[in-house]
């Protein structure tokens, strides 16, 4: 018998007692000895039900030494305090990526919203006095009009002056807000540690889970089915590798394309 | 045009309402979920609706059926814009009578053109 893993689940000392028990039960039954038999049988009986406990022992062991080490809320090993649990640490990081970029992303658009009119202003006004410049070199304006030209352009000046200073200190700090990329890095790799690290887990105690199941003889259930029913309501958020796959959509074109087609 | 926006991300919603006001649609509201959306729908006078698919409590695709089933919405001009991009939920959106169809990361280009194709036709 081997487990789903495909590792051999009864261990080779069980298999030679139950062929040596198999061997001499024959024997016994050839020469009519129902009795010694029938203990026989006991015996083999009494070898599987160790092996069942044994298997069932790794596994408890296991499932305690993961509860352990990722200190889950509820443990009753180390009075775990709620902090201490690396799942509760791992959702309070995520929760801290999501507060890092939304405040990220705030700061930009506020400093974008605040520098547009500016520089929207700067260009207009640019524009109305090139205007007036062109007479001017034409010839056509008067003296009033001078003079107010000329205090105009003085204003002009003046106002490029700081408008200028603020867009450059609002687009350094855009660059500075990015730096969120960093921090949030830092605190997703350590996510990712510990998913890794729970994946190898559960591996070991699927492995041990299916000696378990195999001694005793159970066969694990279609659980897959649900799952996938459950994400088409859902759904699945951003895909990855769009332009690798067949089931998804790789850009607006080509969500374009695929309505039309079917007449959209 | 009144226009209902509808994003579990608050980032997402500031980025749809000014990019609907530099096209020229300064009547916007906000809603975080489909839940929260669809009262407003039924007692608000909306032109426009503009939603995301994934949300917590009532996702976007069940929003968009809930708004078609009902007799005071059921031709109100939906736009969706989504991350969701998978072939199955581009068609399912569509079979459930949506306009449009915007997946992100998008350009102001892209939502503008969607917006001017809804409401030509209309």
């Amino acid at each position: 018998m081997t487990s789903q893993l495909g590792t051999p689940s009864t261990s080779p000392d069980m298999i030679d007692e139950l062929r040596q028990c198999a061997a001499l039960l024959t024997e016994k039954l050839q020469g009519d000895n129902y009795e010694e038999a029938s203990e026989l049988i006991a015996k083999v009986m009494e070898c599987r039900d160790q092996h069942i406990f044994q298997s069932i022992g790794k596994l408890t062991r296991g499932l305690h030494n993961a509860i352990v080490n990722f200190n889950v809320n509820g443990s009753q090993a180390s009075g775990a305090n709620v902090n201490d649990c690396k799942f509760h640490d791992a959702s309070n990081r995520l929760n801290y990526v999501i507060e890092l970029t939304q405040n990220a992303a705030e700061k930009t658009m506020d400093m974008v919203e605040e520098a547009a009119p500016m520089s929207l202003g700067l260009a207009q006004e640019a524009a109305l006095l090139k205007v007036e410049w062109l007479r001017l070199r034409q010839r056509e304006m008067t003296p009033v009009e001078f003079r107010e030209f000329y205090t105009r352009l003085d204003v002009f000046f003046d106002v490029t002056a700081t408008s200028t200073t603020k867009l450059n200190e609002n687009l350094q700090n855009i660059i500075l807000e990015q730096g969120f990329q960093d921090l949030t890095g830092q605190v997703l790799k350590r996510v990712i540690s510990l998913i890794s690290d729970v994946e190898n887990n559960l591996v070991s105690l699927v492995r041990i889970a299916g000696q378990v199941e195999s001694v005793v003889g159970i066969s694990p259930e279609e659980v897959k089915e649900k799952a996938e029913n459950e994400r088409d309501i859902k759904g699945e958020g951003p895909q990855m590798k769009t332009a690798e796959r067949e089931d998804v959509v790789n850009g607006q074109d080509e969500v374009d394309d695929l309505l039309s087609s079917l007449g959209f | 045009m009144k226009i209902l926006i509808v994003d579990d991300f608050s980032t997402m919603r500031r980025i749809i309402k000014n990019l609907l006001r530099d096209l020229g649609f300064t009547n916007t509201q906000e809603a975080d979920d489909g839940l929260t959306a669809l009262p407003m729908l039924k007692s608000g006078d909306f032109d426009f609706l503009v939603t995301d698919w994934n949300m917590p409590g009532m996702t976007g695709i069940e929003l968009l059926k809930e708004v078609r089933a009902d007799e005071k919405l059921a031709s109100l001009p939906t736009l969706m814009v989504t991350a969701e991009a998978k072939k199955d939920q581009i068609v399912e959106a569509a079979q459930a009578g949506v306009n449009g169809y915007v997946v992100k990361p998008f350009t102001a280009q892209a939502l503008k053109d969607k917006i001017e194709k809804i409401f030509d036709r209309v």
